[in-house]
């Protein structure tokens, strides 16, 4: 399938700021599953640099910009052609080794109730194959987590969400994380972007995501919030730990103040000339 | 426990390497002595060498205690602690440079991979970097301990950022002051080429992208920081500058250091604070202490930092057991320094052992330092095994037990005269373009009678320490 990305970050400070510096991973990931036919990542008056593939796989750019400043705009646009592989990250190359994914942060830390969902779920599937489990454990997060914005924040934890059972995809895929974890599976948290035909309320056009690692297919993506493997509507673009590890942007300003953030994503199908037409 | 191996005195007789000490102490008056100790303190109040004591209330900067009795090695002991020690480091390095890159010693199945990538000292973003020389742990602290004659032990590896070396440095400079004819009677090797090693060491690492003459900082949390003293007295040797983070920027592809003359390009950054706090946008993300991008400008190539993020891996009290295959896999040699004998908690048949054995064994934290949170069974009470038998049984992984060893003691200034008080001995290994080892280290003494925790923290003091010259 051929999406077409549009996503534009802006910041706008009431009180100017001397500086700004930002940590990017804002390009599509390198695997089977997507080619970018055009991608480019936009901004006026930014120095980048010390750019580099990590050993996640992932490309990471840093931006810097000098004040004053009272607005900052990252445009990020593109074409990708995608493919269905059922959920499973296809030729992706990595070095960090599954069992680094085993480590929980402060958001994916395993409480008690947590720990109690695992065993639970996975008592009635002793030796049955990863997969399976995997399966089992997206779906009880769904089933435990009701998607429902406005529920959480960004700093919620996976133990959190799941005494409050709800939140968004940030907060399904830290809860995911965990219970994968607490069963030994290595897991971690994926970002990107997807696209959806309708204006079903469960879909965010900025997404996140979990990959769990199966042995002999290696990391496969879970969507719990849309209960489903991430297919050719997916375009992933890097992971990490937890969401503020794997996030797409990390920055920090210094001086100034009253920031608001403003972010407008739209995955289209087509290419970028087709929106053109519309 | 056996019979204290006494570093001077052997069955009766006077070992060679104190000869002429003994004869110092036996002549030296008592009010002398008494005057000469009020001098040491008052040399190390000018200098300001303070440490910092937590837990126990009052003020928490005081002055660590100096002893003026001088710990003494002979040529012979030392040749062997030396070669042991570039082993050891040389070996800490192979091991960091393979676990974040092919994984060879996991891969060979002789080190569980869980203990090294389900660690947290692991970390994930320096997977598959290379830097400058493959070196990860530029200052290797190796916590040596003797029990007799022939017999050092290994007690841990400090890979991240080893403190107490301006102890050594002053113990020596303070001791030249206040008897310098002990320096003329005695061909003692020197240690004051240190800062020049340290100061080569770093340079050597520089990125390939710096031309020219690299441009070394130290960067320090700052002043409320325990080993703040530290972090400016080696500067000040180095001839380098001190910063704090907020001195710190990055824009492009390198690192840049705020001056009156405008920006100046950072090239080789010695540490001294943690992982974790180092770069708000790749770790904490409310870290104040750190530059934020400075993992980027690394990752890429820019700038070096030692040691290296991720070194902390290999000097973890899990991984500890493991050293002398790593000088076997990577180096194809015996090791030459022993470790001590180790149980694991998170293994159950040994965990068993421990549990039966508390009042015999020493257990360690797996993460823990600096004295905090051990147990030394032999000096324990009831109730003091029994919280620990608790501790063990909720977190078994947390805890690695030891023997009791029985640590060598050396001849110490007390109240009543000269006694001996037990002691160990951290040497300070430099890794660059070459292994270094000045020959000496920081030798610290429990002063309590009885006492084996030498931490300073903890009731203890130091001492200089003498390589003889050959």
């Amino acid at each position: 399938m051929k999406l077409s990305v549009s996503h534009i970050t802006r910041y706008n400070f009431d009180i100017p700021v001397r500086r700004l510096i930002q940590s990017h991973r804002l390009v599509p990931s390198r695997c089977a599953n997507q080619r970018v036919i055009t991608w480019e990542v936009n901004m006026l008056q930014a120095t980048r640099g010390a750019a580099f593939r990590d050993g996640a796989g992932d490309w990471t750019e840093t931006v810097s910009v000098q004040g004053p400043l009272d607005a900052f705009e990252i445009e990020v646009t593109g074409e990708v052609e995608t493919t269905d592989y059922a959920g499973i990250l296809k030729d992706h190359r990595e070095k960090v080794p599954p069992s680094a994914y085993l480590t929980p942060t402060a958001r994916t830390w395993p409480s008690q109730p947590l720990r109690e969902a695992a065993e639970e779920t996975l008592s009635a599937l002793e030796g049955k194959p990863t997969l399976e489990k995997a399966h089992a454990l997206s779906t009880v997060t769904a089933e435990r987590v009701e998607y429902m914005p406005g529920e959480t924040e960004h700093y919620t934890t996976a133990a959190e969400a799941f005494d409050l059972g709800k939140g968004v995809c940030q907060d399904q895929t830290h809860v995911l994380i965990a219970l994968a974890q607490l069963s030994g599976i290595p897991a971690r948290y994926v970002t990107g972007y997807l696209f959806s035909a309708s204006e079903d309320h469960m879909s965010e056009a900025s997404h996140a995501w979990a990959e769990l690692y199966v042995e002999d297919l290696g990391w496969v993506g879970f969507d719990a919030s849309n209960g489903v493997c991430p297919d050719d509507r997916y375009i992933r673009l890097g992971s990490g730990y937890d969401a503020q590890d794997a996030s797409p942007i990390r920055g920090m300003v210094t001086g100034g103040g009253g920031e608001r953030l403003d972010v407008r994503v739209k995955v289209r199908e087509g290419g970028v000339e087709g929106q053109q037409q519309q | 426990m056996t019979q204290t191996f006494n570093e001077m005195i052997d069955g009766g007789s006077v070992r060679a390497a104190y000869q002429s000490l003994e004869k110092w102490q036996n002549e030296m008056p008592a009010d002398l002595r008494q005057m000469k100790q009020s001098e040491a303190e008052a040399l190390f109040r000018r200098v300001g060498i303070t440490f910092a004591v937590y837990g126990e209330g009052g003020d928490p900067e005081r002055l660590i205690p100096f002893d003026m009795f001088p710990r003494v090695f002979t040529a012979d002991e030392w040749r062997k602690l030396d070669r042991g020690i570039r082993q050891r480091a040389a070996a800490l390095n192979a091991f960091l440079a393979d676990v974040y890159d092919q994984r060879e010693i996991i891969r060979a199945g002789r080190i569980p991979e869980h203990l090294v990538t389900h660690n947290e000292a692991f970390e994930r973003a320096v997977v598959g970097i290379r830097p400058p020389r493959n070196v990860w742990s530029h200052i290797v602290g190796i916590d040596l301990v003797r029990t007799g004659p022939d017999q050092f032990y290994v007690l841990e590896d400090n890979c991240r950022t080893p403190s107490g070396v301006s102890y050594m440095l002053q113990n020596r400079e303070i001791m030249m002051r206040m008897f310098p004819h002990l320096f003329v009677e005695n061909r003692i090797a020197p240690v004051d080429g240190y800062a020049d090693a340290l100061r080569h060491t770093l340079a050597s690492v520089a990125p390939k992208k710096c031309d020219g003459e690299p441009n070394v900082v130290i960067l320090t949390p700052g002043h409320f920081n325990s080993a703040y003293y530290e972090h400016s007295f080696l500067a000040d040797l180095m001839g380098v500058e001190l910063v704090e983070g907020q001195d710190l920027f990055v824009d492009g592809d390198f690192c840049w250091m705020r001056t009156t003359e405008g920006p100046k390009k950072v090239d080789v950054i010695y540490r001294r604070i943690d992982d974790a706090f180092l770069d708000p946008l790749c770790f904490r993300a409310d870290s104040m202490l750190g530059v934020p991008g400075l993992m980027n400008v690394y990752r890429s190539g820019g700038v070096t930092i030692c040691s290296a993020p991720g070194a902390g891996v290999a000097d973890d009290k899990a991984i500890y057991t493991f050293v002398p295959e790593m000088i076997r896999f990577y180096l194809g040699e015996a090791p030459i320094l022993e470790n001590v004998p180790t149980w694991q908690c998170a293994i159950p048949d040994q965990c068993k052992y421990v549990l039966e054995n508390l009042g015999d064994l020493v257990v360690k934290e797996v993460h823990g330092s600096g004295g905090y949170g051990m147990l030394v069974g032999p000096k324990a009470d009831k109730s003091q095994i029994e919280a620990f038998r608790a501790k063990i049984e909720e977190k078994p992984w947390n805890y690695i037990a030891q023997p009791t060893l029985s640590l060598s003691a050396c001849p110490t200034f007390v109240e009543e005269g000269v006694a001996p008080r037990h002691v160990d001995l951290r040497p300070y290994c430099l890794v660059g373009d070459k292994i270094e080892l000045v020959p000496g280290g920081l030798t610290r003494v429990a002063l309590n009678e009885g006492s084996l925790v030498v931490n300073s923290s903890q009731g203890g003091g130091v001492k200089d320490t003498w390589v003889l010259a050959e």
